[in-house]
Formats: structure tokens, C-alpha cells, sequence
């Protein structure tokens, strides 16, 4: 009974919710202790929360033995990355500058799911204020990929692909600001979603890179992802970016098929930088999605290759600008100094880690005079670049698919010493940060090469949401994948 | 362009407000030059007439009504602070004494 909880999905156990074949405290415990069995190895976790998720749990049994459920999915827990802030639950963003913080309000995403009836599993473990693409800048410890410990489940919101991946939950929240869902779900074998930016509200959630930070969801499928983006998109007074419109269905038309789409296969992301099992596996999922009656046709970005640069000048600007506000004054690490200058210098020189201060020089130094037009504004301007590319390729497809990373999970420690190699890890992401597209990375199986998961990326426009999960469930049920035994990590 | 010297990185790191050891400021020479290196491929662009993408969603101004809501009390928002005095955020001394 417990493995059938754990790898139902969030659908179907709403269903069993339903008919009461279960109830929420007994789902919300099968998961506590599966997280609780996995944490030790996989270093998933920097929060437990038992017993706020059965409290919850009970609550939600309450509403619906009463006949007046919260919704659909009331009583099915959920985690959340700890970049969301949690109303007196321990909030760090993998730093060790927030250790100790206690947020006094919680994120609108947070607020949307409890509302919605979804008890808090725990806070998930990151790289230090999503910085990262493996998970090993957390300032706490390490995350490992349940499919082979020995690798990394890839970043920044590394705790959420793998406590998913290994059923410590039915799903859970991310941040993604260059990848950083995406890439994980690609490396963990899970649907991961990066929504239209302004689609999800960001209040709450640790700025990084206020232009390009958009939350969303893990999960095993992409009904349940799509169900859990339902549950929390839409307009938020409390973020000025957030689109004002009521967010399309997401769920309506999810099985409409894929008959008559038009996608577009970018040139450029098939080239030689990719693991040639990633290539096989994406280039059968290509004829996969032409089997279900879609056309495919090669499209080109030419200014592909300009977009690391352009991402990692313009995330680190806006980083450095973020992050000044950890001065060792209203919140988090203050180490003594004789004025506030050298107290503000020290705090944050002992708070951050390496890459975090990386990247706030980088930034610091891409804005400073001088500099200024050279970096930042030519950044900016490739953003338009890359954006107006994307629009005329929209003119002729309605989707775009490559893969979502140039190769499977790689080893602990195997990128460490070498910053820019960790940022080629989302060579294929970034753009869809920068022009605030929507994208959806979906599992296409294991390589041949090493039997770890290999991801399909769906790059849809602006808010073409309910098009992007209609193919990628298409895609997904034709496959068969996540069904099989083979897409459970035998951990 | 030129690349980043040991100058330039003690000026930046005193703007971001990082007090760095010796070691981590030749280590970042070094790892910034390089992830500039890549950068400066964009250098190599034609982009007269373009114009700079701060944002992808054309949202400007959005107003709201000016109501009084209620807002974060005092005593929430001071939770977190490192050191607190009669209600207020306590910090070192900013002004040098006169004289």
C-alpha cells in the first residue's frame, strides 16, 4: 500500500482522497517517512516540518469528512524550495547569512497552496540563493541525484527535483532564473516547469535576479504539474510584475493532442556539445512528437550562443543589487565591526559563499562606471536579440523543442573548479529566462550511455502554457516512461 | 577591454561592501578575468539600434488604490535583527564624533 501512495502522483491520490480510500494523514505520513528514509542519503532537506504537514493532514480530513474540501488536491502535501519564505518556519536560501532567519509573512505561493489545502512537508535544500547548477553551493551540504549518489541532481533548486524524484513527495515548488528547474527535472527524470515570467507571483520568494526569477513547479507527470501551477499562478497585488489577466486553464484541453502543432528544432542546440546518449534520446523524442502528427521543421537562433553572456551579466547585476540589502542590520549574520562600513564588509564577507560573492563582484564591477555601457547595456541589448528571434521563430512554429541539458547528471566535484564550465550547464535554458517565455522540461527515458535520465525541453511564448502541456503530455503518455518501473530510481 | 587588475578588484570589492582575504581576491582576479574572457564575445556584435531589454513583460507604472491596509507590526518586523534598541534597528556609530 505505501510504495502504491508514494509513486501515484498527486492526481490519483486526489482521487482516492475522493472516493476515501485514503485519507490525507495517512498519505501525509507515507511521505514524511519515505523523506525521512531518503534525507540522510540524498542531504534533500534543510527543514522537516511533521508537524505542521499532519496537522494540516487532519485538517484537511476535517473538510472533507464535513463535505467541504479546500479543492481538488486538499490534503496532498507539497514541499517548497527554502527560497519561499514560510510564515515561522526556518527560512535560509541555502545561506548561512539567513541562518536563524524566521520569516514573519510567507510567499503568495505558499499562502495559494495552503489555502488550497496542501500540508507543508518541509523546506528543501538549494545552492545558496539559486546560484548554482548542481547543488553544491548550498552553504549547508550537498544534494545527490537518487538515480546515482555519486552525482549531483543538478541546480539550483536541487532538493526539489530530488526529494520528488525519490518519492519523499508527490511534488514541490522551484525557482528557476536560468534553469533552474528545468535542469534538474532533466537530470532527476521529472517534469519540471518554468511559467511565463509574471505568470506566478514572486512575493515572498528571495529575489535573485528580479527580471528573470519565475517560481514553478516539480512533479512526476505533467497533469500534476500543471495542476500544481494552478494552483498558485495568477495576479498578485503584491508583485507589481505579476500579469494582471486570470491565468489560461491549464488542465481544460491537456489531452487534446498533439495533431497539427508546429515545432520548431533549433539548429543550434544539436551540435556537438551534447552527450551523444542525450542527442539519440532527443532526436527519438523529435520523431516521437512527428508520430503523434505534429510538423517538425528546423528553425535557427542565431544569437543562441551569445546568451551565457549576456545571462551571466545581466543575473549577476541584478544580483548584486539584490543581495546589498544583507547588511547585517534588520535580518540574518552580523559579524562586529568599529563603524558600519567594516560591520556590513565583515557580515558579508564570513555570510556568503564563494560563488555568491563571485557573482555580486561580478555584477558590482558589470554596473560600475566605466563599465557600465559595455557590459550591462550590451546585455541587455543581446536580450532583445535573443527575444526578437524567439518572436519571428514563433511566427512559423508554435513550440520549440531541444534538449534541455547538453548532458546527464555528472559527478560531485566534477565542474567545481571551473566556474564557466558550471555556466555552460545552461547553455540551453537561459534564453527562455531572458526573453520570459514559457518552458517545460519533459523525461524522453535514460541514456544509453549511462542509464541516467535524459529531458526534452518545450519552449512556449508568453503564456502559451495550456499548448506546451497539451504536447508534453501527448509526448508523455505516448512514451510511457514514468509509468514503467524503470522511471523509479531504485534508491 | 582590457582584463580586471588587482586594483580594479579591491575597488569593486569595497563597493559590494565584501571584506575579502588576500587569497580570495587573486582567486577572483582570476575567475572573473576568465568569465569575462567569455563575455567579451558580445563585444564582438553589431548592436546599434538596438534597445536594451530590462524587463520581457511591458507592464509600466501598475497603480493601486491608496488604501490603508494592514502592514507588518513593529514587533514582526524587528524579530529578526541582529541587535535591537527601544523598537528600532541598532547599529554601529556611522558619523565620527566632532572635534
Amino acid at each position: 500500500m505505501t510504495a502504491e501512495l508514494l509513486w501515484a502522483g498527486a492526481t490519483a491520490l486526489a482521487g482516492m482522497l475522493d472516493r476515501g480510500e485514503v485519507s490525507s494523514v495517512e498519505v501525509t505520513e507515507a511521505f514524511l517517512a519515505r523523506s525521512e528514509e531518503v534525507d540522510g542519503t540524498l542531504g534533500t532537506y534543510l527543514e522537516h516540518t511533521p508537524d505542521a504537514a499532519l496537522a494540516g493532514a487532519r485538517a484537511a480530513d476535517g473538510r472533507r469528512a464535513a463535505g467541504k474540501p479546500a479543492g481538488r488536491f486538499d490534503g496532498i502535501p507539497v514541499a517548497y524550495k527554502d527560497i519561499f519564505c514560510t510564515d515561522g518556519v526556518p527560512t535560509t536560501a541555502g545561506s548561512k547569512i539567513l541562518e536563524g532567519f524566521v520569516p514573519p509573512y510567507s510567499a503568495t505561493v505558499v499562502e495559494r497552496c495552503t489555502r488550497a489545502g496542501l500540508p507543508m512537508l518541509g523546506k528543501l535544500n538549494m545552492d545558496e540563493f539559486a546560484m548554482g547548477s548542481s547543488n553544491e553551493n548550498s552553504a549547508y551540504k550537498p544534494v545527490r541525484n537518487p538515480w546515482d549518489t555519486e552525482r549531483v541532481p543538478g541546480g539550483s533548486s536541487g532538493g526539489s527535483a530530488a526529494i520528488v524524484a525519490a518519492a519523499g513527495a508527490p511534488w514541490s515548488w522551484g525557482t528557476d532564473t536560468g534553469g533552474s528547474i528545468r535542469q534538474p527535472a532533466s537530470l532527476c527524470g521529472l517534469v519540471g516547469v518554468k511559467p511565463t515570467y509574471g505568470l506566478v507571483s514572486r512575493y515572498g520568494i528571495i529575489a535573485f535576479a528580479s527580471s528573470l526569477d519565475q517560481a514553478g513547479p516539480f512533479a512526476r507527470t505533467v497533469e500534476d504539474a500543471a495542476a500544481l501551477l494552478s494552483l498558485a499562478a495568477g495576479p498578485d497585488a503584491r508583485d507589481a510584475t505579476s500579469i494582471p489577466a486570470a491565468p489560461p486553464n491549464f488542465l481544460d484541453e491537456i489531452d487534446g493532442g498533439i495533431k497539427g502543432m508546429k515545432i520548431g528544432i533549433v539548429k543550434e542546440f544539436m551540435g556537438e556539445g551534447n552527450d551523444p546518449g542525450v542527442r539519440t534520446r532527443v532526436e527519438e523524442a523529435y520523431t516521437r512528437l512527428e508520430k503523434l502528427g505534429a510538423t517538425i521543421e528546423e528553425v535557427s537562433l542565431p544569437s543562441f550562443e551569445y546568451g551565457i553572456s549576456a545571462y551571466y551579466l545581466v543575473a549577476p547585476a541584478e544580483c548584486s543589487a539584490n543581495l546589498a540589502r544583507y547588511d547585517g542590520v534588520r535580518y540574518g549574520l552580523r559579524v562586529e565591526g568599529d563603524d558600519i562600513i567594516r560591520m556590513t564588509s565583515r557580515t558579508r564577507a564570513e555570510g556568503f559563499g564563494a560563488e555568491v560573492k563571485r557573482r555580486i563582484m561580478l555584477g558590482t564591477y558589470a554596473l560600475s562606471a566605466g563599465y557600465y555601457d559595455a557590459y550591462y547595456g550590451k546585455a541587455q541589448k543581446v536580450r532583445t536579440l535573443i527575444a526578437r528571434e524567439l518572436e519571428e521563430i514563433y511566427e512559423r512554429v508554435d513550440l520549440v523543442a531541444c534538449p534541455t541539458s547538453p548532458t546527464t547528471a555528472f559527478r560531485l566535484g566534477e565542474r567545481t573548479d571551473d566556474p564557466l564550465a558550471m555556466y555552460l550547464s545552461d547553455v540551453f535554458t537561459v534564453a527562455v529566462n531572458l526573453a520570459g517565455n514559457a518552458a517545460i522540461n519533459v523525461p524522453c527515458g535514460t541514456s544509453p550511455d549511462d542509464g541516467l535520465p535524459v529531458g526534452l525541453q518545450l519552449i512556449a511564448p508568453a503564456l502559451a502554457e495550456p499548448l506546451m502541456f497539451r504536447a508534453a503530455y501527448a509526448f508523455e503518455g505516448d512514451l510511457g516512461w514514468i509509468n514503467s518501473r524503470e522511471a523509479r530510481p531504485a534508491l | 577591454m582590457g582584463s580586471l587588475d588587482r586594483k580594479t578588484v579591491d575597488h569593486v570589492a569595497r563597493l559590494a561592501r565584501l571584506d575579502l582575504s588576500e587569497g580570495e581576491r587573486e582567486k577572483m582576479r582570476l575567475e572573473l578575468n576568465n568569465i569575462l574572457e567569455h563575455a567579451e564575445k558580445i563585444q564582438a556584435l553589431d548592436l546599434d539600434g538596438v534597445a536594451p531589454m530590462a524587463h520581457s513583460v511591458p507592464l509600466v507604472n501598475r497603480m493601486r488604490a491608496d488604501g490603508v491596509a494592514p502592514s507588518l507590526p513593529q514587533e514582526k518586523a524587528l524579530q529578526n535583527a541582529p541587535e535591537v534598541e527601544d523598537g528600532r534597528f541598532r547599529v554601529p556609530r556611522i558619523i565620527e564624533d566632532e572635534g
